[in-house]
């Protein structure tokens, strides 16, 4: 069974939808990345998962409970985890602060989490006591996966975690998610630099005007001839 | 000890003057102004809203703590304080109280609509007038003692001649201390005031880590009414207690609020002080402290007996002036808050 399966989806704001029956499922521990042009409803498909959008039509799946139209809070307690692409930290508050929000669920003793995640980012650990918006875009990434890593969620949910940030972190934030996968979470994230990300990813979608276009493992969709004229921006 | 070189050539009587003038009188006004300004600034930050009926809702604080003097007026002489004083935690309670019931009858209501900031600002402006025709119909418009019998004076001898402060002045400054203190802690060390923080940064990943916004808003409407009714009460206990208490000062507490950074706390309390301070220094007739100075000065200066930035009676517009100026040359305040948009 899927841990994280979307059926034909249709979802927007207010107006008209943005998607138009999107489907996905990933397994547990696998990562999945959704790719595709500007405007294709990318990050559309995560907030609409995440209860930050209504679902107007499909119904989404996790660990075989039907989640459609959940508020984020009870997401959260069920295991699922979000970092949004901007405005993901608590720009006035330590690194340390950013991480017990993390855990605001939470009432037990999570400070082993807490070395976890300066476990995955050793830069934070040196920089715990300072405010989240003095650091630079790659580390306030790593607080904001941080924070999301802190309820140990089944399946972490990124918008476009590498966006804006400068190829040595980019590669840096890649083999750290990487990492957390290995360590027993489940992604599903959207990405602009598609072929970095596909390398990664057990599945890939491609979507395309709020519709599924490509579907298969991240080798299968960059080997094929097709995507990779559309969507990977040329052969290499 | 005889008295010789600087020392005796201090002007100790001018300068005690200007110490009770200035200073004690600047300090009493800014600690009021500050924990008015405490609690519009975090409504503000987390509301996103100019809570217009917080004067009100200090005024309030202090007629409640009246009706408890009146209801147990035996409670001060039991620990040597003021009744209204002893009783201010209830008063405080009970403002926090009143202050969620009109959350919910009032403000929630618009929240849950989803209408502009400044929908609710201009419902902030209705609950204002509410409160004060309720406040004039329950208990006149005359003017009543909080504070019962002669105020203890405490002198204390400095040369020739005394720094004063009374019971009441010590009373407002020492628990104002104890509030930011306690205030401090809370929002630095508790769950739920790292929460409140997290949503006045940033509601939205506020929701997506699983914080109750309505846990955070109920906190926050506690903690501003129990610190406007601190400081109605105890600006009572200085003054006298009457209906417009504390809607006369809503413009400097606004202020104060504005320039320590909208949405800051420690950024309103540094304002409260900034704003009473200016204003207190506005008044002070520098004429005192001038005097001493002139075997020294020129000739041709003649020192007039009063001299004042601004008449006593012009005092409001120094607040007016300070709110201005901070939003013409620093609009997000000394504490960088957020920008009123």
């Amino acid at each position: 069974m899927s841990l994280l399966e979307m059926t034909g989806i249709h979802a927007g704001y207010g107006g008209a939808n943005i998607l138009n029956g999107v489907s996905l499922a990933i397994d547990a521990h696998e990562i999945g990345v959704i790719v595709g042009p500007n405007g294709a409803g990318k990050s559309t498909t995560l907030k609409a998962l995440f209860g930050l959008l209504s679902i107007s039509e499909g119904a989404v799946a996790f660990d075989g409970e039907d989640i459609t139209n959940t508020p984020p809070e009870k997401l959260v307690e069920m295991g699922l985890s979000f970092v949004p692409q901007e405005f993901n930290v608590f720009p006035t508050m330590t690194v340390e602060e950013n991480l017990e929000m993390g855990a605001y669920v939470r009432r037990d003793n999570y400070r082993h989490l807490i070395d976890q995640v300066y476990g995955f980012f050793p830069p934070l650990k040196e920089k715990r006591r300072q405010p989240a918006g003095e650091l630079s875009g790659g580390q306030r990434q790593m607080v904001a996966i941080g924070r999301a890593l802190m309820t140990e969620p089944r399946l972490l949910l990124l918008d476009e975690p590498t966006a804006g940030l400068s190829p040595r972190y980019m590669g840096e934030i890649f083999e750290r998610i990487t990492a957390i996968n290995a360590a027993g979470t489940g992604i599903l994230m959207v990405e602009q630099n598609a072929r970095q990300a596909l390398g990664l990813a057990n599945k890939g979608f491609v979507l395309a005007n709020g519709q599924n276009r490509f579907t298969g493992t991240g080798a299968e969709l960059l080997a094929d001839p097709e995507v990779a004229k559309s969507f990977l921006g040329g052969e290499e | 000890m005889p008295e010789t070189g600087l020392l005796a050539a201090m002007p100790i009587h001018e300068l005690v003057f200007f110490i009770n003038k200035g200073i004690v009188a600047g300090l009493i006004i800014g600690s009021i102004y500050a924990l008015g300004a405490v609690g519009v600034t975090m409504i503000f930050g987390i509301l996103r809203f100019a809570h217009f009926a917080h004067g009100d809702m200090m005024t309030s604080g202090a007629f409640i703590a009246l009706m408890l003097t009146a209801l147990l007026p035996g409670a001060g002489a039991l620990v040597g304080l003021p009744t209204a004083f002893v009783l201010l935690p209830i008063a405080m309670a009970l403002t926090a109280l009143l202050a969620i019931v009109l959350d919910r009858w009032f403000y929630r209501p618009l929240r849950r609509a989803n209408v502009r900031p400044v929908t609710i600002v201009m419902a902030s402006v209705g609950v204002m007038l509410m409160m004060q025709g309720l406040i004039r119909l329950i208990f006149g418009t005359g003017t009543r003692p909080l504070y019962v019998g002669a105020k203890d004076i405490y002198r204390i001898p400095v040369g020739e001649s005394f720094i004063v402060v009374t019971e009441p002045q010590v009373l407002l400054f020492v628990f104002t201390a104890v509030c930011i203190i306690a205030l401090h802690f809370f929002l630095t060390r508790s769950r739920l005031g790292k929460a409140m923080r997290a949503v006045a940064d940033n509601a939205d990943l506020a929701r997506v880590s699983g914080i109750s916004t309505e846990t955070v808003v109920r906190a926050t409407w506690i903690i501003g009414g129990a610190l406007a009714a601190a400081g109605g009460t105890l600006l009572a206990l200085d003054v006298t207690l009457k209906p417009d208490l504390s809607f006369n000062i809503l413009l400097p507490i606004f202020a104060a609020a504005i320039v320590g950074g909208i949405g800051q706390p420690y950024g309103a309390i540094a304002g409260g002080l900034v704003v009473g301070f200016t204003e207190t220094l506005a008044v002070f007739n520098w004429s005192v402290l001038l005097r001493p100075l002139k075997p020294v000065l020129p000739e041709w200066i003649e020192l007039p007996n009063q001299l004042t930035f601004v008449p006593t009676e012009y005092k409001i517009v120094i607040p007016f002036f300070i709110l201005v100026a901070v939003l013409i040359w620093r609009p997000t305040g000394i504490f960088r808050g957020r920008l009123i948009k």
